[in-house]
């Protein structure tokens, strides 16, 4: 890459920073340049979050479906998997998967339920009715 | 309480920390494309049993905390290390390196990290910065991806540095143990070090998912996803082939491009022909990597997706395999003089 080549698109990251570039000057020879960002890269992570979005959307409808407890739509929300819900609740993996039931949900304690309330940072109430915090 | 340490902006945090913690050491020399081929950082690995936020599991660098750990060994410089099990203990150890006026470097997740615009915020656990001194509730941070050095609250980092899920990063830092002036023939040695170790796992692990015949594999399996997971799937899922390759923190692409400055740093180092010769190779491999990604943004934004424009995707991949595969049989043949 040529350094009149770097792309200067505005992107996400351009609020807080530029980003390095290596590349090449006109006698061939390697130096390093701010670049904006890359229409590229600003659409692989737009892409990214779509999925997101979409994940999010179909996780909500299979908890108002009864299909799955509440956990499944936080869980989305905060782009985890079952690994690192349990990983941060300190449950194990096949005990989070058993709370993904609504029926098992529901019987949960308040202390196993608050555990999930902490993680997700809402209130126990809130994290029965799927209601979120803007963040 | 504030070090004195200078933040120097990088375009990959490894090497960003790497040569930031070993210049503050006193090894004046270093630079970035130094200590990413002295580390030797490049590597691509598609694990297909895994995988990452949903889509495949693809590596353009070495296993986290590698680049470091090579590039101080090369050098000579003994490394201190350390994981926690306590958050307490994590948190004493800092403040006494920071007492000691020692600058540490951290593993940290950048879920939390609140400095981060929230696009980039995904359960990624192989970031590395610099804690630099504290103020007030305040740590003072040199994250080597930002222009300018920051700040986080000792919450906030806490939060970070036990970070959970793949590669959790349990409280871990490390710094260089002693101020040492590096040689010019330690460098040298250790340039040469750094590319036969970078031909290693680039022709010569076994397996087909890694170095050159891992791009192969990915170049095939992408011949074959829109059959296979749909379009829309396939478009995610080369979607996460571009973030892997060209976003911050993992740059693919720009990896080559790095490596390629490397080679043209050795040769100052060396004054053998062959490495500019190869530096123009691995340019080359880096455009190509780019045009791949061009090409990969046409399917995920829905303006290609027949099989030919995978094939095309595909194709690009095997073109930067056949190159990079010429490009370290040629390192491979370097005659080093003893």
């Amino acid at each position: 890459m040529k350094k009149n080549e770097i792309p200067q698109d505005p992107s996400a990251l351009a609020k807080i920073t530029k980003e390095i570039c290596y590349a090449v000057d006109e006698t061939g020879k390697y130096g390093t340049e701010l670049s904006n960002g890359w229409e590229v890269k600003v659409s692989a992570l737009d892409k990214a979050w779509q999925d997101v979005e979409q994940r999010i959307a179909a996780a909500r409808q299979r908890v108002l479906d009864k299909e799955a407890s509440p956990i499944l739509f936080f869980m989305e929300l905060h782009v985890m998997d079952i690994p690192i819900v349990a990983a941060y609740t300190g449950f194990w993996i096949w005990q989070v998967k058993k709370h993904l039931k609504p029926a098992v949900f529901h019987k949960l304690s308040e202390a196993r339920l608050q555990k999930y309330a902490d993680l997700f940072e809402v209130s126990i109430q809130e994290l029965k009715t799927m209601k979120a915090h803007e963040t | 309480m504030k070090l004195d340490f200078q933040h120097t902006q990088a375009a990959h945090c490894e090497n960003g920390v790497t040569t930031s913690l070993l210049r503050h050491h006193g090894v004046n020399q270093i630079n970035e494309p130094l200590a990413f081929g002295i580390g030797s950082g490049l590597f691509f690995i598609y694990i297909p049993f895994m995988k990452i936020n949903n889509g495949p599991a693809i590596s353009f660098r070495t296993a986290p905390g590698l680049i470091f750990k090579r590039t101080c060994k090369a050098l000579e410089i003994p490394v201190e290390r350390k994981k926690f099990r306590s958050k307490a203990e994590a948190e004493k150890v800092l403040q006494a390196c920071l007492n000691a006026g020692q600058p540490v470097g951290c593993q940290v997740g950048v879920y939390y990290l609140t400095y981060f615009p929230k696009e980039y915020r995904f359960h990624f656990n192989a970031h590395n910065l610099i804690v630099f001194g504290k103020e007030g509730d305040n740590y003072l941070i040199s994250d080597p991806v930002m222009e300018l050095a920051t700040s986080l609250s000792s919450y906030e980092l806490e939060r970070v540095r036990f970070a959970k899920g793949a590669f959790a990063p349990r409280g871990q830092l490390y710094y260089p143990k002693e101020v040492r002036a590096v040689t010019s023939e330690q460098i040298k040695k250790a340039i040469r070090t750094g590319i036969k170790r970078n031909v290693r796992d680039m022709l010569h692990v076994p397996g087909n998912i890694a170095g050159i015949s891992g791009i192969r594999y990915t170049a095939k399996r992408i011949r074959g996803w829109r059959d296979k997971l749909g379009l829309q799937k396939a478009g995610s899922y080369l979607a996460q082939l571009v973030r892997m390759q060209e976003e911050i923190g993992t740059g693919g692409g720009g990896f080559r491009f790095i490596y390629a400055a490397f080679l043209q740093q050795a040769y100052e180092y060396h004054g053998l022909d062959e490495l500019p010769e190869i530096s123009k190779e691995f340019t080359k491999s880096g455009d190509i990597w780019r045009s791949a990604a061009v090409q990969a943004a046409g399917i995920y934004k829905g303006r290609l997706g027949s099989q030919s424009d995978f094939n095309t995707m595909s194709d690009y991949l095997y073109q930067t395999a056949e190159l990079e595969k010429r490009a370290f049989v040629a390192l491979s043949k370097i005659k080093w003089p003893a």
